[in-house]
């Protein structure tokens, strides 16, 4: 196990240009019976992926908030992540055959991270299926510990999900990114969203300038439609199926798809899918594929700014949040109605959700062809993310989940 | 100025919600959770979701309303829900045999609708409410405009919205305490005519300083 220094902290009273001041007086209401709690976060990466991103964040603003707070990252091999990796698969329903030795890997690094660090924090927050049986070491005192479950688990495979729930079942709370993903489980189970930081280097203003620099790096044509997929490079994001809906839009509209992404360090399944991608792409010029490396969050910020319309085509999803961060920057959305997509975008309110390649083309038809709607969802969108999907709502969540840990409620 | 002697204590709210074990395929589905789900769920998918979406404010109304349009395409149903409004009920079980009686009408006359699967399926959740007060209270005029302006939305939506249910009144924490503490009837009843389902919070808010703005001057 390994304590992660959070980098790049803005202090919480930035905010307040953003969310108001209020907002951050309440804050610090909520916090002020929790001052000096100990809380810990376990996951199992410190950089690439939704978790990292947020944790880099929440976790500098707790402390300023006066927690007592502290974020450790599993170490495994190659070998674990390569389990880890088949779990999150089967556990998002893909075909997967299960084998005695795949959960006595999972089990000795478990149990190898649970030696190292006395887990008696007052709150332990533990991040998604990798760390879950580390709740194994929870000490026989009165400390609190919650699962914050950030993958779709509504087509479980079985037998990984058996496996992992008698783990989960001893917690006193899971959370969950969506209603469709909660189990049948004795113990409470809570809706939490992730949330994207407006003053991060993906989701600050930009100058137009540098927008216009990053679309001439990579040759993308300001003066035509820019559709965009800002994913990692894996099937469940289906990037196959965003080039064929992009090829239906073709033949009506002269736009460019611009398709970029990066593998987080647990996923080496992403070098396998880029060749897929390339192969569907076909040369096309207007198919714009970018590798970016694990952190390029001026370049994700220029492109989604740049873009036309911002497309979200997962076949399952934790949450995506890719769509809020596109929402946060007033860009009309279509995406697929899958996994915690549908709480972001409110149909026809906040974004057009689409079930199919074809339905995802007509919907961006329909957008091209209505920019006036586009604005309209784009701005609803917007305000949306503002009061719902910010880190500070985030933070204001966890508040709460402790306090009501704590009074027992 | 008149000075209160039960000051208002502001308050802040945060909510969590709790996912409970049903859910809804269709509108038979939705008509039995509706009749099986806990008071807490009611109030979830009504009065919560009106403060989390405030910023809508045309063609939303509850979550009931949004998912029979969005998922099962049933114009007519979805205007009936959406037109009822939170304001008229003083208990959540008033509610609720409002929301079943008009599902139901639906499905008795439409029995071809009230099997067929819609795109998503509903899932009844529930909200935690969780209350710390704020170091702020008013005992005039002038320190409770201080204090709503510089509420969260969710400490307004709190006082503001959530409170007809908990104060079981047709009436709101602010109407409330200006009529019964400081004696401003017309200034409450102004207040608690402010359209929740059309204005967003900020705006209500807005409208309601503006009022409190023409009270001190006539004062």
């Amino acid at each position: 196990m390994t304590e992660v220094l959070a980098e790049n902290h803005i202090p919480l009273e930035s905010y307040a240009d953003v969310v108001g001041a209020g907002e951050i007086e309440e804050l610090r209401a909520l916090a002020k019976p929790l001052r000096g709690r100990s809380i810990e976060m376990i996951n199992s990466t410190a950089v690439g992926g939704g978790v990292a991103e947020i944790l880099n964040r929440l976790v500098p603003l707790a402390e300023e908030l006066d927690l007592h707070i502290r974020w450790d990252v599993m170490q495994g091999a190659e070998e674990f992540f390569d389990v880890t990796k088949s779990f999150h698969n089967a556990l998002h329903g893909e075909p997967y055959l299960a084998k005695l030795q795949d959960f006595e890997i999972f089990l000795s690094y478990n149990e190898q991270n649970r030696k190292m660090l006395p887990l008696d924090a007052e709150f332990m927050v533990i991040h998604d299926p990798q760390p879950a049986a580390l709740i194994d070491g929870r000490p026989s005192g009165s400390n609190h510990w919650v699962w914050r479950c950030h993958i779709d688990l509504s087509h479980p495979n079985r037998a990984v999900w058996d496996f992992l729930e008698k783990f989960v079942s001893r917690y006193d709370a899971v959370m969950f990114s969506s209603p469709e993903f909660s189990r049948q489980l004795t113990i409470p189970q809570y809706l939490f969203y992730p949330a994207i930081d407006p003053l991060s280097e993906k989701n600050c203003p930009l100058d137009a300038e540098f927008v216009q620099q990053v679309l001439d790096r990579y040759q993308i044509d300001p003066q035509r439609p820019i559709l965009t997929q800002i994913s990692r490079f894996d099937r469940l994001k289906d990037p196959v199926g965003v080039i064929r809906a992009y090829r239906i839009v073709k033949r009506y509209f002269d736009c460019q798809l611009v398709l970029a992404g990066g593998s987080a360090s647990d996923d080496p399944e992403g070098a396998l899918v880029l060749k897929d991608v390339l192969r569907a792409a076909d040369h096309d010029p207007d198919i714009k594929i970018l590798e970016l490396p694990a952190w390029a969050p001026l370049e994700v910020n220029a492109l989604q700014r740049a873009s036309t319309i911002v497309i979200q085509k997962s076949l399952r999803e934790g949450f995506g949040l890719t769509v809020s961060e596109a929402l946060w920057k007033k860009k009309p959305v279509v995406a697929s109605a899958v996994g915690g997509i549908p709480t972001q975008i409110i149909h026809k309110h906040t974004g057009l959700l689409a079930h199919s390649v074809e339905g995802t083309a007509y919907q961006i038809r329909f957008l091209l062809s209505h920019p006036e709607i586009a604005a309209k969802l784009g701005e609803n969108g917007h305000q949306h993310v503002k009061e719902n999907f910010l880190i500070t709502q985030k933070l204001k969540r966890y508040l709460a989940l402790f306090l009501m840990l704590d009074r027992g409620q | 100025m008149n000075a209160a002697e039960t000051p208002f204590d502001f308050v802040t709210a945060s909510y969590l919600t709790r996912i409970g074990n049903q859910s809804a395929g269709n509108l038979s589905d939705l008509l039995t959770g509706l009749e099986h789900c806990s008071d807490a769920s009611i109030f979830h998918h009504t009065f919560q979701t009106l403060g989390v979406h405030h910023f809508l404010t045309e063609g939303f109304s509850n979550d009931f309303a949004q998912w029979t349009l969005s998922s099962t395409n049933r114009n007519d149903l979805a205007e009936q829900l959406a037109a009822l409004d939170i304001r008229d009920y003083t208990s959540i079980a008033a509610l609720r045999t409002d929301l079943c009686r008009v599902v139901r009408d639906f499905c008795d006359v439409h029995p071809q609708f009230a099997s067929q699967s819609g795109l998503e399926r509903f899932y009844f959740c529930e909200s935690v409410e969780v209350t710390v007060p704020l170091a702020r209270s008013a005992r005039n005029l002038d320190e409770f405009q201080e204090g709503l302006q510089h509420l969260s939305h969710a400490g307004f939506y709190f006082h503001f919205i959530s409170s007809r249910l908990r104060l079981q009144l047709q009436t709101n924490d602010f109407s409330h305490w200006l009529s019964a503490s400081l004696g401003l009837r017309t200034l409450a009843d102004s207040i608690n005519h402010i359209d929740v389902y059309t204005n967003t919070l900020d705006s209500a808010r807005a409208k309601m300083l503006r009022l409190i703005d023409r009270e001190r001057r006539k004062g």
